[in-house]
C-alpha cells in the first residue's frame, strides 16, 4: 500500500511496475476538465461551480436555478433556446422529486418563490 | 529474457491490492483513491510523528521520576516551586509542536472547501430507509428523464463467493475516473451520511438539504462504505459502493444501465 502514495497519480506503468510497456502506455495528456471529442467519449458537463453559493449547502442553489429558468421563460416563452441552460442546470442539481413537487405547487398557484 | 522474468516475478510477488473496503482487524486507514483522502492520510502520518514523540517524552519523564524518587531511594521530597528556564521552555515548545501540527491541518482543511474547476458530472446520491437512490441527470432534455437507480445491499443469502458481507450492493455507483465530480447528498426522509473512507468522503444526507462534495477519483477500482447516520432499523445494512471506470468506458456503462433500468426509473 505505501508504494501508492506519491504526490501524483502514478501512471499505469509506475502502478504495476511495467518495465517494458512504458513506451507504449500512453499517458492522457488532456487534462481532466476539457474531454476529447473522441467517438467513445461523450461530452461531460453540468451545472458550473457558481460563485454566489461558495458553500457545502447548495440548497439555494437548486431553487436558485429552478426559479430563474421559469423567470426565463416567463420572459422570452417557452421555447426559447436561452433557457434551456437553465433547464439543465436545475435538472442537475435538485432532485427529481424536489421538481416534481415544486412542478406541482406551481400549477396549483401554491409554488413558495418569486417566479 | 530477464526483462521478462522481473516482469513475471513482479507480478507474482509484487502485485498492489488496494485496500479499498474494511478489512477484519484493520488498524490503518484504506488506501486513498482521491487527492483529498491522500492529504488526509499524509497529515495523520505527520501528526503521529509529534504524538510519538510527545508520548516518548512524556512517559520517560514519568517513569524516571517514578523509578528516582521513590519514598524508598529518597526520602526527603524537594519543594522547588519555581525555575524560569523550564518554564519558558514547556510553554515555547507545546506552542511550536502545536504550529506545526495546525499549519498542514488547516491547509488541508481549507484545500477541501475550495473549488478550483468546474466539476464535470453531478450525480445526486438520496438516502432513503433504508437503501440509496441515485441520479444522473445531467443529459435529461425534460424533467423526467434522468438515470435514477436504487441502490440496496445484497443480503447475506445471496452472496457470491468473494463478496463482503453487509457491504455490496446491486447497483453500484458508477462514476469516471480522473474527472471532477460534484456529489449532491441529500435525504427524503431521516437524515443519513453519504460515506466512502477511501475517497475520504462522508457528507451528512438532511432532508431539506443538499451538500455538495467535489471530488476526484484519481484511479480505477471499487470503493466501499457505509450510511453513517443512524436512521432507523436498518442502519447497519445500507452500503455504498463506487466503482469508478475509465473514462472512455464511462458512456457505455451508463447506458447500459439506463436500459434495464428505463422500465423503473
Amino acid at each position: 500500500m505505501a508504494e501508492a502514495v506519491s504526490a501524483k497519480t502514478p501512471s499505469l506503468s509506475e502502478q504495476y511496475h511495467l518495465e517494458n510497456e512504458v513506451k507504449q502506455v500512453k499517458e492522457d495528456p488532456s487534462d481532466e476538465n476539457t474531454s476529447e471529442e473522441t467517438p467513445d467519449d461523450i461530452t461531460l458537463k453540468t451545472a458550473p461551480a457558481d460563485f454566489r453559493f461558495p458553500t457545502t449547502n447548495q440548497t439555494r442553489h437548486c431553487f436558485t436555478r429552478y426559479i430563474e429558468y421559469h423567470r426565463c421563460v416567463a420572459a422570452k416563452g417557452d421555447d426559447a433556446p436561452e433557457c434551456d441552460k437553465f433547464a439543465k442546470f436545475y435538472r442537475s442539481l435538485c432532485p427529481s422529486e424536489w421538481v416534481d413537487r415544486w412542478n406541482e405547487q406551481r400549477e396549483n398557484g401554491t409554488f413558495p418563490g418569486p417566479l | 529474457m530477464f526483462a521478462l522474468k522481473t516482469i513475471v516475478l513482479k507480478w507474482l510477488f509484487l502485485t498492489i491490492s488496494p485496500c479499498d473496503a474494511a478489512e477484519p482487524w484493520q488498524l490503518g486507514s484504506q488506501d486513498a483513491a482521491t487527492p483529498i483522502m491522500q492529504g488526509i492520510i499524509d497529515l495523520h502520518h505527520d501528526i503521529f510523528f509529534f504524538l510519538i514523540l510527545i508520548l516518548v517524552f512524556v512517559l520517560w519523564i514519568l517513569v524516571r521520576a517514578l523509578w528516582h524518587f521513590h519514598y524508598k531511594e529518597n526520602a526527603i521530597p524537594q519543594r522547588i516551586v519555581h525555575g524560569t528556564t523550564i518554564e519558558i521552555l514547556r510553554t515555547i515548545f507545546p506552542s511550536l509542536i502545536s504550529m506545526f501540527i495546525a499549519i498542514p491541518s488547516f491547509a488541508l482543511l481549507y484545500s477541501m472547501d475550495e473549488v478550483v474547476v468546474d466539476p464535470a458530472i453531478t450525480i445526486k446520491a438520496i438516502g432513503h430507509q433504508w437503501y440509496r437512490t441515485y441520479e444522473y441527470s445531467d443529459y435529461n432534455s425534460s424533467d423526467e428523464q434522468s438515470l435514477t437507480f436504487d441502490s440496496y445491499m445484497i443480503p447475506e443469502e445471496d452472496l457470491e463467493l468473494g463478496q463482503s458481507r453487509l457491504l455490496e450492493v446491486d447497483n453500484r455507483v458508477v462514476v469516471p475516473a480522473k474527472t471532477h465530480l460534484r456529489i449532491i447528498v441529500t435525504s427524503a426522509d431521516v437524515p443519513h451520511s453519504w460515506a466512502v473512507p477511501s475517497s475520504g468522503v462522508k457528507c451528512d444526507a438532511v432532508p431539506g438539504r443538499l451538500n455538495q462534495i467535489s471530488i476526484l477519483v484519481q484511479r480505477e477500482g471499487v470503493y466501499y462504505g457505509q450510511c453513517s447516520e443512524i436512521c432507523g432499523t436498518n442502519h447497519a445494512f445500507t452500503p455504498i459502493v463506487v466503482e469508478a471506470v475509465p473514462r472512455k468506458d464511462y458512456g457505455s456503462r451508463v447506458s447500459n444501465q439506463l436500459i434495464p433500468q428505463t422500465g423503473e426509473a
